[in-house]
């Protein structure tokens, strides 16, 4: 197995891609420590790029690697090897190449200009994000031959969970403002992984009031450190139960 | 040996496969003949575990192959098609393979040597023309001294030289005793390597006896003309009780 995650991950540095996006995140994070002097606003900023880029990033990257590697499945499968280590070794070698280049891009500056809690919390969402949407750009791509119709699926999960879900729960909660509505908009949240990190965040960093009347009462009803408990095990469910699908379906595909 | 009893394959409403059954012994060698889209490739799919066939089951050595892929060390196979990652060059392929069959210590490299291909060693897979590919995927299917080798339409885009050699291989190889299955278009190529025809059409097997049964039946000395009078006598029946 490690034999294979090798060739993958020499595969993956050679397309030059991952050395882009460190350096690409290095920069932009040194430069938003640059501009700034308050370093705990550069975090918040920081939280932006780390739920919207990093998501795009990690499913767009991930579903093309997979097409990309198809020959090299398919010159796997004629040999004795397990089906599974083939998908397991993929999933591995994508997962560490991208949390590694966010820990290297983000994590040096950041942790070189805030040591804190925070950083590390920030840095923590970040990774776990990471998984995430790996783990869903892989659903994705086993649920299709073709890798256009695959990366639209990606696509969509990606607006799903970072556009069209957030204006849902808005219309939900606008819409039903007349009920009490603080136990099914937590649930709610737990649907969508980007809410997750975005709640973890908030939480450490002790303003979950300013995430308006939820943030309040997920706060009340967790309290800081239930809240974060919570949210990080919905969260790895995130990553588990996508890539348990993709493995069931992949087991099973004609290659 | 190798025992396909009763698969299956549907891909969609399509049936591919329908209810084959065959018994493969070592030390014989077996023409896997059939139209275009009649199963062939499926079929030799279905013994490697690419594709999973809908119902039935495949022995190799009386182990069932499904949810099993030990066996796979047993067979070296050349597809129709070599697909290789693109940005890898001949050498470290070759390489790779070498790791993963780990346990395999002596290799057959007489094809790498004969094809020339270490001169091409650090040529990258996307480089390579079609007929080069063919020979990296010959050299790969028995690099290994499997007991079983699996050879779909391998002299298809070869050039003559190549294809004498790769022949004379495939000689060497059934006089020392190995399964083997060559699918291909190519009749008279195939009635010098093989002594068994297993004939596919619409997924289903026509004919499955030695060359020589055949022959005699249809009377004729090739086995081109003698395919052709089957398929000939086939039709005709066919027409009388529809």
């Amino acid at each position: 197995m490690s034999r294979i995650i090798k060739y993958i991950c020499v595969d993956i540095l050679r397309t030059r891609f991952i050395i882009l996006y460190t350096c690409l995140l290095f920069i932009s994070t040194f430069a938003l420590f640059q501009v700034d002097s308050d370093s705990s606003k550069v975090v918040m900023s920081l939280l932006n790029i780390v739920l919207i880029v990093i998501p795009l990033t990690s499913i767009v990257f991930t579903t093309i690697h997979f097409y990309n590697s198809y020959e090299f499945i398919e010159l796997m499968l004629a040999q004795p090897v397990n089906r599974n280590v083939i998908f397991f070794g993929e999933y591995l070698a994508v997962v560490s190449s991208l949390s590694g280049a966010f820990l290297a891009g983000c994590g040096i500056p950041v942790l070189i200009h805030e040591p804190s809690t925070t950083a590390v919390t920030l840095l923590f969402c970040g990774t776990t994000l990471t998984l995430v949407f790996v783990s869903l750009a892989f659903l994705a791509s086993v649920l299709t031959r073709d890798k256009a119709k695959a990366i639209g699926i990606a696509l969509l999960f990606w607006f799903y969970f970072s556009l069209i879900y957030d204006g849902f729960l808005l219309w939900f909660v606008y819409a039903f403002n007349d009920y009490p509505l603080e136990k099914i908009t937590i649930t709610l949240i737990a649907f969508n992984p980007v809410d997750l990190a975005r709640v973890i965040m908030l939480l450490q960093l002790d303003i979950a009031a300013l995430m308006g009347y939820t943030g309040a009462f997920y706060n009340n009803f967790f309290g800081s450190n239930m809240g974060i408990v919570f949210s990080t095990a919905v969260l790895f469910l995130w990553i588990v139960i996508p890539f348990l699908i993709a493995l069931r379906i992949f087991s099973k595909k004609d290659l | 040996m190798l025992s396909v009893q009763a698969i299956n394959k549907d891909f969609g409403k399509l049936k591919v496969l329908n209810q084959v059954s065959l018994e493969l012994k070592p030390g014989k060698s077996y023409a896997l003949v059939g139209p275009n889209g009649s199963g062939k490739t499926t079929l030799i799919k279905c013994i490697l575990g690419m594709v999973i066939p809908t119902s039935g089951d495949i022995q190799v050595d009386n182990v069932s192959i499904l949810n099993n892929w030990q066996y796979r060390e047993k067979i070296g196979y050349m597809p129709q098609i070599g697909r290789y990652p693109e940005n890898m060059t001949i050498g470290q392929v070759i390489d790779m393979m070498r790791n993963i069959r780990k346990n395999v210590t002596t290799f057959d490299e007489q094809l790498i040597e004969e094809f020339k291909l270490f001169r091409l060693y650090d040529k990258r897979m996307h480089t390579l023309s079609g007929g080069t590919r063919q020979k990296v995927s010959a050299a790969l299917a028995f690099l290994f001294n499997p007991p079983v080798l699996i050879l779909d339409e391998p002299t298809a885009g070869l050039d003559p030289v190549s294809v004498e050699l790769l022949k004379a291989k495939i000689q060497t190889e059934r006089r020392n005793g190995k399964l083997i299955i060559i699918s291909s278009h190519i009749l008279s190529d195939l009635d010098e390597l093989t002594s068994q025809l297993i004939y596919l059409f619409e997924g289903q097997v026509h004919f499955n006896n030695s060359i020589a049964s055949l022959k005699e039946e249809t009377q004729e000395q090739k086995l081109n003309k003698a395919i052709a009078t089957m398929i000939g006598q086939k039709e005709l029946v066919d027409s009388i009780n529809p």
